[in-house]
């Protein structure tokens, strides 16, 4: 990547609001999204009911230039998840927790994260369904009651989480998919729900069209979401991209997770996804989880997006 | 004639490990592209895919191809022997976006 294009990346991302050199609060409020540094009297506003986080693509065996040893950066983000005061309720893991399937990558992932102490809640990513189908990984990771293609939903303080798959016997040419079957799941699952409930979607591959160019969307994802259309709030985490994105549309606010292992490139800035090489001391800006908050009555979720290397 | 057989012989044996044997096919995979993307060879061509990104891929026949490598991780090689004459689709299952041809004449 020449460094012209690199300072293009950087200052596109810059415009879009989306660079996280510090800490930066997301809060979305009537399909307005804003944002806050860590640290000042909004952010610490957050009196919160409910307080989750979203970690993704852990990519665990990953070894490359772009990060020689992304078993050690996971395990400093999942160090301070744990340090975080007040604890948080659970985590999200929005998929690609292997690089290649392997039942080592899935057992180191497996030990930091129990290290911790916090209940994990996992999809996977389709790195994680380069074996039989991704059977190994639902026997390992996807919870009692799930459905045999490995998509579930619980519920936590009033908030209703949606699990879903959509890296499933992916389609030549295609991108992301559901599948008639889990888009029947869903509409069964949200039937008889109040539309004042909270929905919380947590999905590896964009449900939106991100760039189709590079397969970053899911096929039938307009189908699930004409199924949240009349729930008040809906927050889609997914993973995948290994950037920071936002997007509202009505009442859904679709938000991408950082990677914990490696960054890519901003859609259209380089000839195709994959790892993105930066100076090692930009690496830990460019990783990172987000944190989730909740409170009762309220119609927004926050969203803090923090960087390793804040 | 006698001569003309005896050629004929020298050739056909000249000729036979090229027709039990053609070439191998090299088909790379740089930026998420296979490269070359439409490939024509011989029937009996060795094709040999060669994963060059720092990301897993596969190649998976559509169809009437009926292949399936293992993830190939940076470096990894999967070779298909083509013996048939046809139009062999493939892509990789984890970006399904990536897809390449092979016509075997």
């Amino acid at each position: 990547m020449s460094d012209e294009t690199k300072g293009l990346t950087r200052r596109r991302a810059l415009e879009c609001g989306l660079w996280a050199g510090a800490g930066v609060l997301w809060t979305v409020s009537g399909g307005v999204p804003r944002s806050a540094l860590l640290g000042t009297a909004e952010a610490a506003e957050m009196g919160a009911d409910l307080t989750f986080v979203q970690i993704s693509d852990s990519h665990i065996g990953f070894n490359k230039p772009a990060n020689p040893d992304a078993t050690a950066t996971f395990k400093s983000l999942l160090d301070r998840i744990a340090a975080m005061n007040p604890r948080p309720a659970f985590m999200l893991h929005t998929g690609d927790v292997s690089h290649l399937s392997r039942a080592s990558e899935w057992d180191t992932a497996r030990s930091l994260i129990e290290a911790t102490g916090i209940e994990t809640h996992f999809i996977p990513g389709e790195h994680d369904m380069l074996v039989d189908n991704g059977e190994p990984f639902f026997a390992s990771f996807a919870p009692q009651g799930a459905k045999p293609g490995g998509w579930y939903s619980f519920d936590q303080k009033g908030v209703h989480f949606v699990a879903l798959v959509n890296v499933a016997q992916l389609k030549p040419g295609g991108e992301g998919s559901l599948g008639a079957a889990q888009l029947a799941w869903i509409e069964n699952d949200l039937k008889g729900r109040s539309a004042s409930q909270p929905i919380v979607v947590t999905i590896h591959m964009p449900l939106w069209q991100v760039y189709p160019q590079w397969g970053w969307g899911t096929e039938d994802g307009a189908q699930a979401l004409t199924l949240l259309k009349r729930f008040g709030s809906v927050t889609v985490l997914n993973g995948h991209i290994h950037q920071l994105l936002q997007k509202v549309e009505g009442n859904v606010a679709f938000h991408t997770g950082m990677s914990t292992a490696f960054p890519q490139p901003t859609p259209g800035t380089a000839p195709s996804p994959g790892p993105m090489k930066v100076e090692p001391g930009r690496l830990r800006e460019l990783l990172g989880v987000s944190t989730v908050s909740h409170v009762a009555g309220k119609k927004r979720l926050a969203i803090i997006d923090r960087p390793l290397g804040a | 004639m006698r001569r003309l057989k005896f050629l004929l012989l020298v050739a056909a044996m000249l000729l036979t490990p090229l027709i039990a044997r053609a070439a191998d096919q090299t088909v790379t995979i740089d930026n998420f592209v296979f490269t070359p993307n439409r490939v024509t060879v011989a029937a009996g061509t060795r094709v040999i895919f060669i994963n060059r990104d720092d990301i897993p891929h596969t190649v998976v026949g559509i169809g009437a191809g009926n292949f399936k490598s293992p993830p190939l991780d940076t470096d990894d090689k999967f070779s298909v022997t083509f013996d048939r004459t046809g139009t062999y689709k493939y892509f990789c299952s984890l970006h399904p976006m990536m897809t390449g041809t092979i016509v075997v004449r």
